[in-house]
């Protein structure tokens, strides 16, 4: 999770924007929770407290779902990414999720396309794939570059495949999610009509 | 070259762009990854005529750091925390010499309780022991501030430490100014010792002196850090003729143009100081912020010359002095009565807030600060605050130690209290 805000920071500094990316320092154990931060702007940023309202969430391990309060922050508006290969609503978040843009909200496969691509089941190159599908900040190209300058080149390049894999489904559950919202947009127009 | 690096390796290769001839490293949270950076630019070639010197512990590591800087070697080191304490009496060794060394502190709180994260406890616990003290407000800054550091250390011949707030600056991912090769042997020479331990022209270091001639010693110590009062904003402007920049320097000035409150700090605290200033500003609030960069020497002068119309000052201090209140408050207090014997300046009762915050890694929030210093321009705050405590939490505790003797340790109760799991065994 440290690696994948450090690979962020380093994706928005190749597109010449600021970015500060810096670990929640928790304990350092094997298996507790981690939480990593990433501030991206124009200028350059001065704030130096934790990320408490995030514009977008990144949930690395879904097991943490319903242990932690991890929502708390994330505004109405944010976006929200899930590694998982289960949707919204079969991971128990379909109420959750009401009042919430949908098109902003995706669950992605990262650790699944980490073993077929890299071989381990590490999501982070993936998820910031997914990242950039999901919010346009940063352009799949640098994350490519922020993978290729923090990995030799092997291990890039699967990173790589498993970035691009998941930047293609999050776009395309992006446009699904549109879609379905605007086909329920015309259903409740039709309906008022 | 600008990149996208951890603060700690910033630092790393700020360090061996210094050309450092000896490195005595010790791990220690949360600077192990300035000296790991280093140990592999040695290891690879990079950072070339260095001896990487693993030691048995911190006592070692300045120890070692005294007798390399002795024999003439530019020396360097790092620590935090415990680590600093542990290393304590040859840190005044180091300062009373007259040795050179550049040390980098990580900021971390002391226990016990133990804890890991980022205060300004173990730094302050040496600032009477004769070493410059400088405190980085960003990343840029510290790295800036070790180049700087070497050329003021050996010009003086006084030991400098360049203290980096633990966690939030030395692990975080930002875009640095990393300097040449080239701009840094322009700004650096060689070093030229003063004293050198040489078998061709023998002398004696640390001989023992006594009441005839120790205060003698001592007040030079003091002469020289004054003398330091002058160089620090020379090489600071020297620095930024040179590198483009500014850094460094004894304070730091913002918005404090026809300021009635001022707000006092060290360290990376300041950038988020910063931000609310900006946002009291827009609302046409008349409120700056001041930082401290060199608090060894303390910038009495310099202090005392910015305050001067200013009807409120606010200290915000990452340690607490025990049974006083502020330490860097206290020192500010001295420096605004220095030249008239009277608190306030020209006349002027200045009113001096401390504030105690972010201890053991407690978030300082925009959000608070800007509460605080709402609070401050009604003049409603008490002389001593503590931001952000659980004020209840303490007072169950005080309740628990007056209804039974056997009440247990104070941390564990706490932690019980707040729902958090105490360390128990079995």
């Amino acid at each position: 999770m440290v690696s994948a805000a450090e690979m962020l920071s380093v994706a928005a500094f190749l597109e010449n924007k600021h970015a500060q990316a810096f670990p929640s320092f928790g304990s350092e154990r094997m298996g507790a929770p981690v939480m990593a931060f990433c501030r991206i702007a124009d200028k350059e940023i001065r704030l130096r407290e934790p990320v408490m309202q995030p514009d977008l969430l990144i949930i690395q391990d879904p097991t943490l779902l319903h242990q932690v309060d991890l929502f708390s922050g994330v505004p109405a508006d944010g976006y929200i990414l899930i590694n998982s290969t289960r949707s919204f609503d079969a991971l128990g978040l379909g109420d959750f999720c009401l009042g919430l843009r949908h098109e902003r909200l995706c669950t992605v496969p990262a650790s699944e396309l980490a073993l077929k691509h890299v071989g381990r089941a590490l999501p982070n190159a993936a998820l910031l794939g997914g990242f950039a599908a999901l919010t346009e900040v940063v352009k799949l190209e640098s994350v490519f570059a922020a993978i290729r300058q923090k990995f030799p080149e092997k291990i890039a390049e699967g990173n790589c495949a498993a970035a691009q894999a998941a930047y293609d489904l999050v776009l395309a559950e992006k446009v699904a999610a549109k879609l379905g919202g605007m086909v329920a947009e015309q259903k409740l127009a039709a309906q008022n009509a | 070259m600008l990149k996208q690096t951890e603060g700690s390796h910033a630092i790393a290769e700020c360090v061996s762009l210094c050309r450092p001839e000896v490195i005595c490293a010790y791990p220690i949270t949360p600077q192990t990854h300035i000296v790991e950076g280093l140990g592999e630019m040695v290891k690879s070639g990079e950072l070339q005529h260095c001896e990487f010197i693993n030691v048995e512990s911190e006592f070692a590591a300045m120890s070692v750091a005294i007798g390399a800087s002795a024999a003439g070697a530019r020396s360097y080191t790092a620590t935090a925390s415990q680590g600093l304490l542990f290393m304590a009496e040859a840190v005044y060794n180091a300062a009373g010499l007259g040795l050179p060394i550049v040390m980098t502190i990580g900021n971390r709180s002391i226990g016990a309780p133990i804890n890991i994260w980022n205060d300004h406890t173990d730094s302050m616990s040496m600032r009477d022991a004769g070493w410059i003290q400088l405190y980085a407000e960003t990343n840029q800054e510290a790295a800036d501030l070790h180049i700087q550091a070497f050329r003021l250390a050996e010009e003086l011949s006084l030991p400098v430490m360049v203290c980096v707030d633990g966690f939030i600056l030395t692990h975080a991912y930002e875009r640095l100014d990393i300097p040449t090769q080239a701009q840094v042997d322009h700004f650096l020479p060689a070093f030229e010792p003063r004293q050198v331990l040489d078998p061709a022209e023998p002398v004696s270091i640390g001989a023992m002196v006594g009441p005839d001639a120790f205060m003698e010693v001592r007040y030079l110590a003091h002469h020289r850090q004054m003398r330091a009062l002058e160089l620090i904003p020379q090489l600071s402007a020297d620095f930024q003729q040179g590198f483009g920049r500014v850094a460094g320097g004894l304070i730091r000035s913002y918005r404090t143009e026809e300021a009635d409150t001022i707000v006092i700090a060290l360290g990376s605290v300041v950038g988020t100081i910063k931000d609310v200033i900006d946002d009291m500003r827009e609302l046409g609030q008349t409120i700056g912020v001041v930082s401290i960069c060199s608090f060894r020497p303390f910038p009495s002068a310099a202090l005392h010359e910015v305050l001067s119309h200013v009807r409120r000052v606010v200290v915000i201090e990452k340690s607490l002095a025990v049974g006083i209140g502020g330490i860097v408050s206290h020192d500010l207090n001295m420096a605004l009565t220095g030249v008239s014997g009277v608190s306030g300046v020209s006349g002027i009762a200045i009113k001096t807030y401390t504030v105690v915050a972010g201890l053991g890694g407690r978030a300082i929030t925009k959000t608070s600060l800007r509460a605080l210093f709402d609070q401050v321009l009604r003049d409603e705050l008490p002389p001593l605050t503590f931001l952000d405590l659980n004020h209840e939490a303490v007072t169950r505790e005080l309740e628990r130690e007056k209804s039974r003797r056997r009440s247990g340790p104070a941390a564990e109760n706490i932690l019980r209290d707040l729902g958090a799991v105490a360390a128990k065994i079995g």
